[in-house]
């Protein structure tokens, strides 16, 4: 693994790169479901969002804290994409405040300190806001390359009135150009750089997606299940990558099914289930939770995972992989 | 941006089989590549048949074959190549679903048109031929890309028949001309002026038309200058980084949305500029014909639709090849029916009807057979999006 790895322009040198200093962050954090954290990138309160008349989500009170890894679990059905969904503009909660009328306990929420009620999804990822799919969207007809350089910020060139100019925007190009091959390389793609994303397999592309959102230096990156149909080998070196974005400054926070993964990186952890928060804590605290593992990891979790031992066994089968034709 | 140059070092590029996949990549690009040149090739070959032997020769055959070379440089035939190459933006590039193309080229033919009469000079009649698709593109676009694609299909449908039949009311007579339209010498004029081809004809093998005259020489030169003037321009446009933003929206928009891109505007920004290319269209449509709301209907729709099908969606070059082989095509097909089968048969007007047919077969064929058309890529329609 290139340990050269790209520090995105807004990298600051992050104090929860220590483990010790995350240690002792995550001690000071009471371990219950909306609680207070001491510097929060994203506060978020009152989001409802109703289906009909089922309650996808109800989120009364959540803190992100800054610079660290934050993982988002939780059954099947809980809520975790919707509510993805909804704080990066892609979906509206229903207790939104419209332009006339707000309602009691209206929903808000917002990053760094900038509210994000009626913002669009992509001012959301321009904000630093960054998100992958659970379906991986990779754009199939165009080249691996090419898929990188849409990720690239503020390009001159994707401007109507000077696009025609090339010098105008041929610099910034061979610049993301370079920035997109290192990337690559990270996540063992670079030789596919000219092939169609779409003759890619399910796993490649959700690496290819997670590349691509790096390449829009994110403060905060959401993924959305980024382990899923990835094999174990680069399982293992995602982990790292993850981690190393985490010590170069920028948030992360993930969905994930796979206990192994949540247990190993993750400073926070925030349960989920029938769309509310029921717990949150550090990993081994809210695994022996009671009510997490009534509504979730199930009473024979310990078995067969979680258990450090296994955590070499790159081999051993995972339950949320989804199997790849390709 | 610029310290992640200079403090990187070179990533790993000493990954085995890459040298080999280039090879791979390059040499399936240079077969492409040569498939699109051997395709233009016999293109041009056959036409250069066809002319040798209308020159040279006397008969049937050579005139059906001086017909068809007619009908490739015909000026209509130009008019909807650059109609066809701003579908192309629409559709091959942006995935914008518009099936009202001949819309905006009434629309802009409409504005040059009524314009001229109102005694505005030439320049200023065809930017307001231009602006009135442009804000018709404008007025279609708000209320539909927000939505799903389908939806901009069927309000574009509905809204070119609209403009359609605004134009033939009686009511409207003294401006649009109502279904009797606006005849040609009404606003030719100014245009036929500018020309510095002098009087006289010219001969060039199979052809022989005025120098300028009303369908001449001179509107031949200025639409195939216009298209290649659209060609170029097209061709800088999808270049670029906003190029790259029209096919990525093709592709996924939610995606798009995810990387901070604002999807609503590049869209709105290719509707506009492929229904004023419409528009141009239009407008050296009717140029050496005259205005009528009915030319431009459905049927006009669909054969630009065709011609951007059959020459290679999502290609610079493919909308005009695609074009001129759509109505040259027909021509020979015609010309060879009513040649080949005695007129008990099938007569004159049944020959040109049976061209219609045989064209709908060779599309049905052309989509089963080679879905990406004649310049187009294969593997840029093979993944389902």
């Amino acid at each position: 693994m290139p340990e050269s790895i790209t520090r995105s322009p807004n990298a600051v040198d992050n104090p929860y790169a220590d483990p010790a200093a995350r240690r002792a962050l995550t001690d000071g954090i009471a371990a219950e479901p909306g609680v207070a954290k001491p510097d929060p990138i994203l506060v978020v309160d009152n989001i409802v969002r109703k289906f009909g008349g089922m309650t996808a989500v109800d989120v009364d009170h959540l803190e992100v804290q800054k610079g660290i890894i934050t993982a988002l679990i939780g059954p099947n059905g809980a809520g975790k994409t919707t509510f993805f969904n909804l704080i990066t503009g892609f979906d509206r909660p229903t207790s939104a405040p419209t332009r006339f009328k707000r309602p009691e306990n209206a929903a808000t929420w917002s990053f760094e300190g900038s509210e994000l009620g009626s913002t669009s999804a992509s001012n959301v990822a321009r904000a630093g806001m960054v998100r992958t799919f659970q379906l991986t969207k990779s754009l199939n007809r165009m080249t691996v390359m090419e898929n990188m350089m849409l990720g690239a910020r503020e390009q001159s060139g994707e401007n109507l009135l000077t696009c025609w100019l090339r010098p105008t925007w041929a610099k910034e190009e061979r610049e993301a150009e370079a920035k997109a091959k290192e990337l690559l390389a990270r996540f063992k793609l670079l030789r596919k750089k000219d092939d169609y994303a779409g003759s890619l397999s399910g796993g490649q592309r959700k690496l290819l997606e997670m590349a691509r959102a790096l390449m829009t230096d994110p403060t905060m990156i959401m993924l959305d299940e980024p382990m899923a149909g990835v094999n174990p080998a680069l399982t293992q070196s995602l982990l790292g990558h993850i981690q190393s974005l985490r010590d170069e400054g920028t948030t992360v926070l993930f969905v994930e099914h796979d206990m192994h993964m949540v247990r190993h990186i993750s400073d926070w952890v925030v349960v989920m289930a029938e769309g509310r928060v029921i717990a949150e804590g550090r990993a081994e605290v809210v695994m022996s939770d009671p009510a997490v593992i009534d509504a979730y990891l199930g009473a024979h979790h310990d078995t067969d995972l979680g258990d450090e031992t296994l955590q070499e066994d790159t081999v051993a089968p995972q339950p949320t992989s989804e199997e790849n034709p390709t | 941006m610029t310290n992640v140059t200079e403090n990187a070092t070179e990533p790993d590029f000493q990954d085995d089989g890459l040298e080999a996949d280039h090879t791979e990549i390059a040499e399936e690009r240079a077969r492409r590549q040569r498939r699109a040149l051997i395709a233009t090739a016999a293109v041009v070959i056959g036409f250069a048949v066809m002319w040798i032997v209308a020159t040279t020769m006397s008969g049937t055959i050579p005139s059906i074959f001086a017909s068809v070379l007619r009908s490739a440089i015909e000026p209509q035939t130009a008019a909807v190549a650059i109609a066809v190459i701003g579908l192309n933006i629409h559709f091959g590039f942006t995935g914008l679903l518009n099936i009202g193309q001949a819309g905006f080229m009434l629309l802009g033919a409409y504005g040059f048109a009524i314009a001229i009469t109102r005694d505005v000079p030439l320049l200023f009649a065809v930017l307001i031929g231009l602006a009135a698709a442009s804000a018709f593109a404008l007025l279609l676009g708000l209320p539909t890309l927000k939505l799903r694609g389908d939806y901009l299909a069927i309000v574009t449908i509905s809204a070119a028949e609209i403009i359609r039949y605004v134009g033939r009311l009686s009511q409207l007579t003294p401006v649009t001309g109502g279904s009797q339209g606006l005849p040609g010498s009404q606003y030719r004029d100014p245009f036929v002026n500018l020309s510095f081809f002098g009087d006289g004809t010219t001969t060039i093998g199979p052809f022989s038309y005025q120098n300028t005259g009303v369908n001449g020489w001179w509107i031949r030169f200025v639409a195939w200058l216009l298209v290649g003037i659209c060609c170029v321009l097209v061709y800088f446009l999808v270049r670029s980084p906003w190029g790259r933003l029209l096919r990525g929206i093709r592709e996924d928009e939610e995606a798009m949305r995810s990387l901070g891109k604002n999807v609503f505007a590049v869209k709105m920004q290719a509707l506009v500029i492929g229904g004023a290319l419409g528009a141009l269209g239009g407008i050296m449509y009717v140029l050496p014909s005259s205005v009528q709301a009915d030319s431009m209907g459905r049927t006009l729709t669909f054969f630009i639709w065709t011609a951007l099908l059959l020459g290679g969606a999502a290609t610079i070059f493919g909308p005009v090849l695609g074009t001129i082989l759509f109505f040259s095509v027909r021509i020979l097909i015609r010309g060879i029916t009513g040649a080949v089968v005695p007129p008990e048969i099938l007569n004159t007007q049944q020959s040109d009807q049976f061209s219609w047919v045989v064209v709908g077969v060779i599309l049905m064929l052309l989509v089963i057979f080679r879905p990406q058309g004649i310049l187009g890529n294969k593997r840029e329609l093979q993944f389902n999006a």
